[in-house]
């Protein structure tokens, strides 16, 4: 374990920015938080976590894949991939640090989306233990500890000092990088804290929430609820939910013609869309319900199905402050399995 | 070129030959003149016009075809009617191949197929016909029925009536929807015909065709004995990566691009009725 006083932060910050690039999570004009890069200057903010998530630094909005050059009737592959540079990510929270194991497990599979990959292998994230987790917050129910938040380096904030412990090599990597300003220490400090939060985590008003009724072998049962009508009846589909959704990862792929060639990007899209399965030959998915009911069947169902258990929600909670008709996972769960007690 | 599934590449039209009105079957090349890769009787790939669109086509052509690939396409979206326009020496983008396809060298081996198909849903059958064609002796019977609106949308007619009729065990039955001028052959549509040649149930069925046909036919194949575990089909759905990721052939636990196209209708009962 190592420590850092907290006036020392902007010292750490400066030095780690020496050797790669540094995201922080950092106050908006919009007067949220969002991972910006670091530079002089730039405080860590009090909010408890971003509006976006963390995916954003392995699976960016937007991306090129490939450019092409069209002459007359011949066309020209341009790679148009570039070296990722090394970059530190801190503060990350226990549910978004999990949210990164989710999409491994999707763009990691065979075969592997190297795009994704390089990304992964030259990120090092330092996550945080979450002091004052929200109202909205419900990692618990998916196994998930904010109080030993994981990632590369797993931090905690305690009276006026960060605690550090590495956990995997790029973390102990880091350590080294930053060594000069830290000093070695016990854990006992970090362990109060846990104990801390421990008992701040028991008192949410989520704490109670299980998966119990959901996972792989819920199929038929649960797709075939009738409550899905009432449950999908005010969404907009505005796609909210899946852009800030941390473990979202469905995209699209289109060309865009730069005047200079064709540029073949990729961005997230969302399930919530009614183009988003439409083709020129039917629309299997014919209204709203069907789509509502995709996304949170595939989060509670067909995601464990295939990933030995494993839900793909991490209960951060952002959905449920962001959807405009208040909508969201926690309701759909507690609503589908109402009664079954 | 490199290890990254969605970076295609290139391949030159060679050939494209009009069927129907509204079915032109395209001949493609790398562009030093050879197939662009193996497949498996049934895979799919994504074929691209940079600036168009991209999207997911079976291959109709067999892999024992070792000089060229085909696709047999239809007219019927944005990039569809764009390479319908397309002269011959335009290139496209390809990659794949994509799917299970058929299990030719498994569970159809040794058995007594009968192929059913409707329109355009010959196009992924084709592949598997000619493949089990080239390895006779690897089936028992080959039964094809083979149904579409007018005899001048028959794909594949020439290729049908000059090699498929010709081959020993099998038997070619066409039907076309309505009477017409210089047709003498079956007239109705496909469900009713499969019922009235009432096929052995001893057979293996593999399907492609409209939505519509398929919930008949199978609903008639029941009628004669048949199981679901007898029946197989390939599927279509909209797919933008074709590796299991992009989330939109996504139905239950199940990727279309990934582990279908071809699926057993016992295995489709498993999953949620959304296709």
């Amino acid at each position: 374990m190592y420590r850092i006083p907290e006036q020392n932060l902007d010292r750490l910050f400066s030095l780690t920015a020496e050797k790669s690039k540094l995201y922080i999570p950092a106050d908006t004009a919009a007067g949220t938080a969002q991972f910006m890069p670091w530079k002089e200057g730039l405080k860590l903010t009090d909010a408890h976590n971003t509006v976006r998530s963390a995916k954003d630094f392995f699976f960016p909005q937007t991306e090129n894949l490939v450019g092409f050059r069209v002459e007359g009737k011949s066309i020209e592959v341009i790679d148009v991939r570039e070296e990722t540079e090394d970059f530190v990510v801190f503060g990350v929270r226990a549910c978004d640090v999990r949210s990164f194991s989710i999409l491994d497990k999707v763009f990691l599979a065979d075969p592997v989306d190297t795009y994704y990959k390089n990304r992964r292998e030259h990120g090092t994230i330092l996550s945080l233990a979450c002091n004052m987790p929200e109202e909205t917050c419900f990692c618990g129910t998916f196994g998930i500890d904010c109080a030993a938040p994981g990632g590369d380096v797993q931090m905690w904030q305690t009276d006026g000092w960060f605690y550090l412990e590495p956990l995997t090599e790029k973390g102990n990597a880091y350590i080294d990088t930053v060594s000069s300003l830290l000093e070695e220490c016990g854990g006992e400090a970090a362990a109060e804290c846990r104990r801390a939060i421990d008992a701040v985590k028991k008192k949410l008003p989520l704490a109670g929430l299980t998966t119990e009724g959901f996972g792989g072998d819920k199929m038929a049962e649960l797709f075939d609820s009738e409550k899905w009508g009432e449950l999908a009846e005010a969404c907009l589909g505005c796609g909210t939910c899946t852009f800030v959704c941390p473990t979202c990862q469905c995209y699209d792929i289109r060309d865009f013609n730069t005047g200079h060639g064709i540029s073949r990007f990729r961005c997230w899209d969302s399930c919530m869309y009614s183009d988003f399965t439409k083709m020129s030959a039917g629309q299997p998915r014919l209204t709203q319900l069907e789509r509502f009911r995709q996304r949170f069947m595939h989060k509670l169902v067909y995601f464990p199905a295939n990933n030995d258990g494993e839900f793909g929600c991490v209960g951060c909670g952002r959905c449920l402050s962001k959807c405009p008709i208040s909508m969201n996972i926690v309701k759909v769960m507690k609503n589908l399995t109402e009664g079954d007690q | 070129m490199n290890n990254e599934t969605l970076i295609p590449q290139i391949v030159t039209v060679a050939d494209v030959r009009i069927d129907t009105p509204d079915v032109k079957t395209f001949r493609v090349l790398t562009p030093d003149g050879k197939k662009p890769f193996l497949h498996k009787p049934g895979q799919c790939a994504m074929l691209s016009v940079p600036g168009v669109g991209e999207a997911m086509f079976s291959i109709t052509s067999s892999p024992t075809n070792t000089e060229y690939m085909e696709f047999s396409i239809k007219k019927c979206g944005c990039l569809t009617n764009w390479l319908h326009a397309l002269e011959v020496g335009q290139q496209l983008t390809i990659r794949g191949p994509y799917g299970n396809g058929f299990p030719v060298d498994t569970e159809l081996k040794g058995k007594d197929l009968l192929f059913i198909a409707g329109g355009i849903g010959l196009a992924p059958l084709r592949s598997v016909i000619n493949y089990c064609r080239h390895y006779r002796d690897r089936y028992g019977s080959i039964d094809i029925v083979y149904g579409s609106r007018s005899k001048d949308d028959l794909v594949d007619y020439q290729e049908i009536i000059s090699e498929w009729c010709g081959t020993e065990g099998v038997n070619v039955h066409l039907t076309i929807d309505r009477e017409q001028e210089g047709w003498d052959g079956h007239v109705g549509f496909v469900p009713n015909y499969v019922k009235e040649l009432n096929p052995d149930v001893s057979k293996t069925v593999l399907m492609c065709g409209p939505p519509i046909m398929i919930k008949f036919t199978l609903a008639g194949l029941k009628e004669l004995g048949f199981k679901e575990t007898q029946v197989y089909t390939t599927m279509e759905l909209r797919m933008k990566c074709g590796v299991g990721k992009c989330g939109r052939c996504n139905i239950g636990n199940k990727y279309v691009c990934k582990d279908g196209p071809v699926f057993r209708f016992d295995q489709l009962d498993e999953l949620p009725d959304e296709y």
